[in-house]
C-alpha cells in the first residue's frame, strides 16, 4: 500500500493540447536563431534585436517608414503588366501576372507615391520581390519614369528601393530598354539639379543594378544585402571558381567605392533627410 | 531564306559573320584606334577610335571578337569590362567635345560577369553609360550586327537611330541562360529563342529597332562575291544616310528626338 494517494484524477491531455500555441507570435532569425517576438520585431523595423538581420520587407511598409508619419499617395497604380510577346513558359506569362497579383497583394513589382520626406518634397519606389521577383518589365519601367518626370514638374526629389532579380524575362527587350527608358529620366533629372537617392536592399542584381541603382547622387545600402550585376551563380559558372565570401555584399561593395554608406533600417529615414537637407537647396529653382 | 529564331541567333554567332573590325576596314576609312579607360587597362574587348565613313568624321565604338582561338581569349570573346564601357565613354565625350558624330556597333554575348568586372563596377559603367549618353549633344548612330547580348550591348546602344542587322539578335538574356532558369534545362534554348522576340523583324514590330538591314544567306566577313559586298554597302548607304539627316539637327532637337524614341519603349496597361 503507498503512502500517498492520488485522490484526484490524473489530468487527461493529449499532444494536440499540449502544443503551446506560437504561430504569428514569434520568428527565428536565421542568421543568428534567435527567437523574435513577432511585436519586437516590428518595432525593430523588421531587423532582428540581437543581431540586427535584415529581413526582407515589402514595398507598402518600405514606404511607411520612409514618409513623414507614414503618409503618402500612392501613384500610376492603374500602370500594370500586359504581355507583349505571348510569353509561355511552364505556364502563361499573363497567368503569372495574375498569380503574383493575388499572392502579392499588389499591383506591380514596384509601388511609387509621393509625400513629404522631413519636409521635402519626394517622389519615392519600392520594389517588392514577392512579385515575380521584383523583375523590371515595362510597367515597373514606366512607373518610375513617371516618378522621375512627376518630381522634374514639381521639383521633388526622388528616392527608389531597389530589391529586384534584374530585368523581367518574359517581357523580353523590352524589358532591358527600360533601363535606357528610366536612365534617360535620370539624365534629365540630373540636368536639373534635382535629387536622386538610391537604395540598394536584398537583393539587388542584373539589369536594376546596371541602370538607376548605380545612378544615385548618393548610393545607401542595407547591411549584408546581395548586390551585384551578374548574380552569383552565372559568376562561378563562367569563372568556375568559388566565390570568396562576402562577395557582393554591401560592405564589399563599399570598401571597393561603389556604394555611399551602408546604413542600417533603423537609421534609413534620418540619413535620407540628413542627404535631402544638403540637397534640396532653396536656392536653385 | 526564312530562318528560325535559334538559326538567327547561330548565324549572328557564326565564326565567320563580319566582326567590328572587318566593318570598319571596309565601309570606314582612315581608322586610327586609341586605347585605355584612363582610370585602370585598356579592353581589348571594346574597340574605340576616330574614322571616316562617306567622307563624315565619326567617332567608332565596337565590341570586337576573335577570329582564331588565341584572339578569342585576347578578345574575351567580346565580353566587355568595365574599362571598356569607360574606354568606351571617354571617345564619346571626345566625339561630343569636337563635334563628330558616333557610330556604336553591338556585337557581345553581354558583358563579363567575373569577380574583377564586379570589384570594379560592372553595373556602374554600365548604368552611367545609359545616362551619358541619352544627352550626348551628337548624333549617335547604333549598328547591332551580331550578338545584342544584354545590358553589355545596351552600354553603347542608346542612340538616335539603332540600325540592325536582318540576322543580328538582341536580347534580355541569352536564350539558353533563359531555358535554364525557365525550364532547367539550357537545350530548350531554341524554344527560349522563339519566346524571347529577338530577332531584327520582331523587334522593329515592337519600335525598338528602327531599321533592318537585309543580309545574303550567309554574310561572311572574307567572301568577296557580290551578295555579300551588297550587305556591306547596303548597311554604309544606311549609316550614312542617317548620320546625313541627323547632323541636319539641332542639339534640342537631337536630344529631345532621344529621349522621345526611348520614352515610348515597353508595352503595359494603363
Amino acid at each position: 500500500m503507498p503512502w500517498f494517494s492520488r485522490n484526484k484524477p490524473k489530468i487527461e491531455q493529449n499532444d494536440e493540447q499540449r502544443i503551446v500555441q506560437t504561430e504569428g507570435v514569434f520568428t527565428k532569425c536565421p542568421e543568428c536563431d534567435s527567437t523574435l517576438y513577432n511585436r519586437d520585431l516590428e518595432n525593430s523595423m523588421q531587423v532582428c534585436t540581437k543581431c540586427a538581420y535584415h529581413f526582407r520587407i515589402g514595398a507598402n511598409l518600405r514606404l511607411e517608414l520612409l514618409f513623414d508619419n507614414g503618409k503618402f499617395e500612392e501613384l500610376d497604380q492603374e500602370v500594370t503588366s500586359a504581355d507583349p510577346l505571348e510569353f509561355v513558359d511552364s505556364k502563361p506569362y499573363k497567368d503569372r501576372i495574375e498569380q503574383a497579383k493575388k499572392s502579392s497583394g499588389l499591383p506591380e513589382a514596384i509601388i511609387s507615391g509621393k509625400g513629404e520626406v522631413g519636409g521635402h518634397r519626394v517622389y519615392a519606389g519600392a520594389m517588392d520581390m514577392s512579385f515575380i521577383g521584383g523583375s523590371m518589365g515595362s510597367a515597373v519601367g514606366e512607373k518610375i519614369t513617371r516618378l522621375i518626370e512627376r518630381a522634374m514638374k514639381t521639383r521633388g526629389a526622388v528616392v527608389i528601393f531597389s530589391a529586384s532579380g534584374g530585368a523581367r524575362m518574359q517581357e523580353g527587350t523590352l524589358s532591358l530598354m527600360q533601363m535606357a527608358k528610366i536612365s534617360a529620366a535620370l539624365a534629365q533629372l540630373h540636368e536639373k539639379q534635382l535629387p536622386f537617392i538610391s537604395v540598394l536592399t536584398d537583393p539587388t542584381t542584373g539589369g536594376v543594378t546596371a541602370s538607376f541603382a548605380m545612378l544615385g547622387d548618393v548610393i545607401l545600402a542595407e547591411p549584408k544585402a546581395l548586390i551585384g550585376f551578374a548574380g552569383p551563380r552565372v559568376i562561378e559558372q563562367t569563372i568556375r571558381q568559388k566565390l570568396p565570401k562576402g562577395f557582393q555584399r554591401s560592405e564589399f561593395l563599399l570598401e571597393h567605392g561603389m556604394v555611399d554608406k551602408v546604413v542600417d533600417r533603423r537609421e534609413m529615414r534620418k540619413t535620407i533627410i540628413r542627404m535631402l537637407d544638403f540637397m534640396m537647396n532653396p536656392e536653385i529653382k | 531564306m526564312k530562318k528560325t529564331a535559334f538559326e538567327r541567333v547561330q548565324t549572328a554567332r557564326h565564326p565567320e559573320r563580319p566582326y567590328t573590325l572587318d566593318l570598319i576596314n571596309k565601309i570606314f576609312e582612315d581608322f586610327v584606334e586609341i586605347h585605355g579607360d584612363r582610370r585602370f587597362s585598356d579592353d581589348p574587348a571594346l574597340i574605340s577610335g576616330f574614322a571616316k565613313i562617306g567622307g563624315i568624321e565619326v567617332g567608332v565604338v565596337g565590341q570586337q571578337k576573335g577570329r582564331d582561338i588565341n584572339e578569342r581569349r585576347h578578345r574575351n570573346f567580346a565580353m566587355t569590362k568595365p574599362e571598356g564601357y569607360r574606354k568606351a565613354l571617354r571617345l564619346m565625350y571626345m566625339a561630343e567635345k569636337f563635334k563628330r558624330p558616333i557610330v556604336t556597333v553591338i556585337d557581345t554575348p553581354g558583358a563579363y560577369p567575373g569577380i574583377d568586372a564586379e570589384e570594379r563596377g560592372q553595373a556602374e559603367a554600365i548604368a552611367f553609360n545609359l545616362r551619358e549618353m541619352a544627352s550626348l549633344k551628337v548624333p549617335v548612330v547604333v549598328v547591332v550586327l551580331g550578338e545584342g547580348g544584354s545590358g553589355g550591348a545596351l552600354a553603347i546602344g542608346v542612340g538616335d537611330r539603332v540600325l540592325m542587322m536582318e540576322n543580328a539578335v538582341y536580347s534580355v538574356i541569352t536564350p539558353e541562360g533563359c531555358a535554364a532558369i525557365l525550364w532547367k534545362d539550357a537545350g530548350q534554348a531554341p524554344k527560349a529563342a522563339e519566346g524571347l522576340r529577338l530577332t531584327a523583324a520582331e523587334l522593329s514590330k515592337f519600335g525598338l529597332v528602327d531599321e533592318v538591314i537585309e543580309e545574303s544567306d550567309l554574310w561572311t566577313y572574307n567572301q568577296s562575291d557580290g551578295d555579300n559586298q551588297k550587305v556591306f554597302e547596303r548597311l554604309k548607304k544606311s549609316i550614312v544616310t542617317n548620320l546625313k539627316e541627323l547632323q541636319g539637327l539641332s542639339v534640342s532637337r537631337l536630344i529631345e528626338g532621344r529621349y522621345e524614341k526611348f520614352r515610348k519603349m515597353g508595352e503595359f496597361q494603363a
